[in-house]
């Protein structure tokens, strides 16, 4: 095939063919862009929490009377909640992964790191010390959450203790932490038996390491995992209760939950948005980036579909305006096939030139996206699978109108237009 | 003529009935997507007091200690004032009015049968607030800087709130108790809802339901109720007295200034109190470091439009701009077709501007068509915005300037599209096609 003919046709088209190859690179430094987008969202979306995810219902309960004691009050409505028939364990708690109720302390895994710390008042940047979020349950929290032990023990029962109202967590002698807080804090040592300096209280020995459990709020990745659970019953008179039964109970058990706690007191707040099986609360909690996601995908899939109509349409144009010439070259000898290359090489030259500028664009685009959106850097294998895909499009896209081409008699060439 | 050329276009439109409405549908999609994320940020970045807000400004200054790091994803520690720095703010009364205020969420329970206790959120502020943004009262009236002073047990409810409580009776007079205290109703304000609401917390939903209920911010601190959003603390931290250390900012603070010249004198002020405050040993960082935020400005400074709507916009247009390439060259294409059409009339005495003219025509009324479309689609977008779980979302409406907007922007883009092709067209040397033909 040779290409100098058809140089010379699409110089007569100047303004046309740059138009096009201009559309094909901005169309594939967005499309690229967008792919990546979509892809750091749906790992976001998709990160597990570490808990029996489909088997958990949460409610959110306030009692309103100041003069009782939560923990007598909690520890009555779980006896009640646990009698719920499909109702395997009930806990309180005072929040859960994704739940957005986050409470963070510094924390550090050495007495002089903690020094450290206190003696430039920060912990950024100080090395063995993050601000992990803390979670605090009732006894037999782990099981009924479905967390699962990388090394160590559960909590024993004389560990517990009750936190005072409006406190987080108790003064308690132990915690358990996940893994990657584990890796992070005591780097090249087992975490077991160590001791954890949090928030100025006494250091707490680590007996347990939970393989993963997320935080209340997501932040940049690689700390999302950092969270501590301490055996701390919650003594606020706002309390999250979790009850774990087969997934295809949970809506009935949760019913039935709000109906029984109501009887008990009436005199009590279960706001409506609180009363979620876990499922809920993720679904809830990505809402926005699951939109984003469609319309990312949307606008992604748009475009490919204007750009592909482009190419047809001019693709169109060309083969109308060049019916005689087509003829011309038939009469002389050039087989269909002849004919259907020339057009699929026409695009495949202009759609290189475009993917060429395109693939120039999307770095640029990726730069002003990481100065303004806090966005990664955009993997280069991005590129070549962009430019598969846009030369994919681009023969698709120009095959009718190159085969309706090839149709051309021979014999057109006699004719006058 | 212009009924001619009308008349050329509709014909040359339909003869190629597929590709015409596929750039109509192209230039709709883009002018769609890009109408539907630009009024959501103009519903955004709305003027939230018209009329008022050029008078209304927020002072900052800046009391952490030099050696302070601000957390990575924590709000800003100086973006409230203390509880001795707003007072003594207050009491200097160097501005036309001013008032400090917080948000706070309160436990209401209802006197009368029939209705369960619930949670309500409102603001503690002092005496001036209500003069300061202009709200409208219903009956009644807000407290007097007296009810301040002495901590008085009143409280302000919004319209719907006094209706829910007491039906059509007159909610002046009547108690209300509030977490654990008796309030007093001395005022019932019409429902008063500025969005965003820019006097809040930065740490709170600031396009949700406005305050329906306002209490004496110095009887919220002698009661100790609850605070809404950020407590940023630098010093030693008590329980006890949090709410009213010199290291603990969690107040907003308002003022009104009439001219530029109160302005800059209330600028100055500011900076003289921060050196005041530097020479007592309280404040540690330069005086300078004081600020006087206009309304507007507050709002940009806080930067309250999420990313995600800013990338959709850019999506939004990035995906107009190519639509719009994508309609020019087609067009240039279809224009270029005609040569010989345009060509012998062009030889029939019909000058170039007549040519451009008719051109322009065509692509106008593609322009136009895709404008409608892009209305619709626009419509539809900000219908399913409305849909969404956000704070902003239910804002999404198209007002009659930004409608108008739609059909500006679809037939300028209409018209660009078409003007180059139209230009390159009547531009064909006649003599050269003829000859061809």
């Amino acid at each position: 095939m040779q290409i100098g003919p058809i140089l010379s046709t699409l110089r007569h088209h100047k303004l046309t063919a740059s138009l096009l190859t201009l559309q094909v690179a901005f169309t594939c430094a967005i499309v690229c862009n967008v792919a990546f987008m979509v892809v750091n969202r749906v790992r976001q979306v998709s990160l597990p929490s570490g808990l029996a995810e489909s088997e958990l219902s949460v409610l959110k309960v306030a009692g309103i009377d100041q003069g009782e004691n939560p923990q007598a009050r909690h520890a009555m409505d779980l006896a009640v909640l646990r009698a719920i028939p499909g109702v395997q364990t009930a806990v309180a708690v005072d929040s859960l992964p994704l739940g957005r109720d986050d409470s963070t302390y510094g924390t550090c895994g050495s007495q002089q790191a903690w020094n450290h710390a206190m003696a430039v008042r920060s912990l950024n940047g100080v090395d063995g010390c993050v601000n992990p979020s803390v979670y605090s349950g009732s006894p037999g929290e782990l099981s009924a959450l479905g967390l699962r032990l990388a090394a160590g023990r559960d909590f024993l029962p004389d560990e517990y203790a009750q936190a005072k109202p409006g406190y987080v967590a108790a003064n308690v002698p132990s915690a358990i932490i996940t893994r990657s807080l584990a890796t992070k804090l005591y780097p090249g040592r087992d975490a077991l038996g160590q001791s954890l300096y949090m928030g100025g209280r006494s250091p707490m020995r680590i007996v347990g390491v939970v393989e993963n459990l997320l935080r209340p709020r997501l932040r940049e990745p690689g700390v999302n995992q950092y969270s501590v659970l301490l055996p701390s019953v919650p003594g606020d008179h706002a309390v999250a209760y979790v009850l774990r039964s087969a997934p295809q109970d949970r809506e009935r058990v949760l019913a039935s939950a709000v109906e029984t706690l109501t009887r008990l007191d009436p005199n009590r707040l279960i706001p409506p948005d609180g009363v979620r099986t876990y499922t809920q609360i993720r679904h809830d909690y990505f809402q926005r980036d699951t939109t984003m996601i469609g319309l990312l995908i949307a606008s992604a899939l748009g475009l490919l579909f204007v750009t592909a109509l482009g190419i047809a349409g001019l693709a169109n144009f060309w083969v109308q305006q060049r019916t005689r010439s087509i003829g011309i070259r038939r009469a002389i000898g050039a087989t269909r096939s002849d004919i259907l290359r020339y057009f699929q090489t026409e695009n495949l030259l202009i759609v290189t030139a475009g993917i060429v500028l395109g693939v120039l664009l999307a770095v640029l685009l990726n730069l002003l996206l990481m100065t303004h959106y806090e966005l990664p850097r955009l993997p280069l294998w991005y590129l070549p699978v962009g430019a598969l895909v846009l030369w994919a499009l681009g023969q698709l896209s120009v095959l009718s109108p190159a085969l309706r081409a090839a149709q051309v008699p021979p014999v057109v060439a006699t004719r006058s237009i | 003529m212009f009924g001619y050329y009308l008349d050329l276009a509709l014909r040359s439109l339909k003869r190629t009935p597929i590709l015409t409405g596929l750039m109509v549908l192209a230039i709709g999609l883009g002018i769609g997507a890009s109408m539907t994320m630009l009024t959501v940020l103009h519903v955004m970045t709305d003027d939230p007091l018209p009329g008022r807000s050029a008078q209304l400004y927020t002072p900052h200054l800046d009391p952490l200690p030099l050696d302070y790091k601000q957390g990575g994803d924590g709000p800003d520690a100086s973006d409230n004032l203390t509880w001795p720095d707003a007072m003594a703010l207050l009491k200097a009364h160097r501005a036309v009015r001013q008032a400090a205020m917080a948000g706070g969420s309160l436990l209401l329970r209802p006197a009368g049968a029939g209705l369960r206790p619930f949670n309500v959120d409102g603001r503690y502020a002092t005496a001036d607030f209500f003069a300061l943004f202009g709200v409208p009262f219903e009956r009644g009236s807000g407290w007097s800087a007296a009810d301040d002073a002495a901590s008085a047990p009143v409280v302000v409810l919004a319209d719907t709130l006094a209706r829910k409580l007491f039906g059509a009776a007159n909610a002046v007079g009547r108690m209300v108790r509030l977490g654990e205290h008796d309030y007093r109703v001395i005022g019932v304000t019409q429902d008063w809802q500025p969005s965003p609401m820019f006097y809040a917390d930065a740490s709170a939903k600031r396009y949700s339901d406005g305050d329906k209920f306002f209490l004496p911010l110095s009887t919220a601190v002698a009661q100790k109720l609850d605070v809404n959003g950020n407590f940023s603390g630098w010093g030693e931290d008590h329980a006890e007295t949090r709410m009213v250390s010199p290291t603990t900012s969690w107040l907003q603070f308002w003022v009104q200034l009439d001219t530029p010249a109160q302005v800059a004198a209330y600028h100055q002020y500011l900076i003289d109190y921060s050196a005041q405050q530097k020479a007592l040993g309280s404040f540690q960082r330069p005086p300078t470091s004081a600020k006087l935020y206009g309304l507007m400005g507050w709002l940009a400074h806080e930067n309250l439009v999420p990313n995600d709507v800013r990338l959709q916009l850019w999506l939004a247009l990035g995906f107009l701009f190519v639509c719009m390439l994508n309609i020019v060259a087609l067009l240039l294409a279809k224009f270029l077709r005609r040569s010989g059409e345009i060509s012998v009339r062009r030889a029939l005495g019909a000058k170039r501007r007549d040519i451009f003219l008719q051109l322009g025509i065509e692509s106008a009324l593609i322009g136009v068509a895709g404008g409608a479309l892009g209305l619709a689609i626009a419509q539809l977008g900000l219908w399913s915005i409305r849909q969404r779980p956000d704070d902003y979302a239910k804002l999404a409406q198209m007002d009659a300037s930004m409608l108008l907007g739609t059909l500006v922007l679809a037939v300028l883009a209409g018209v660009l599209a078409g003007l180059l092709p139209a230009w390159r067209a009547c531009r064909v040397p006649p003599a050269l096609q003829l000859k061809a033909m």
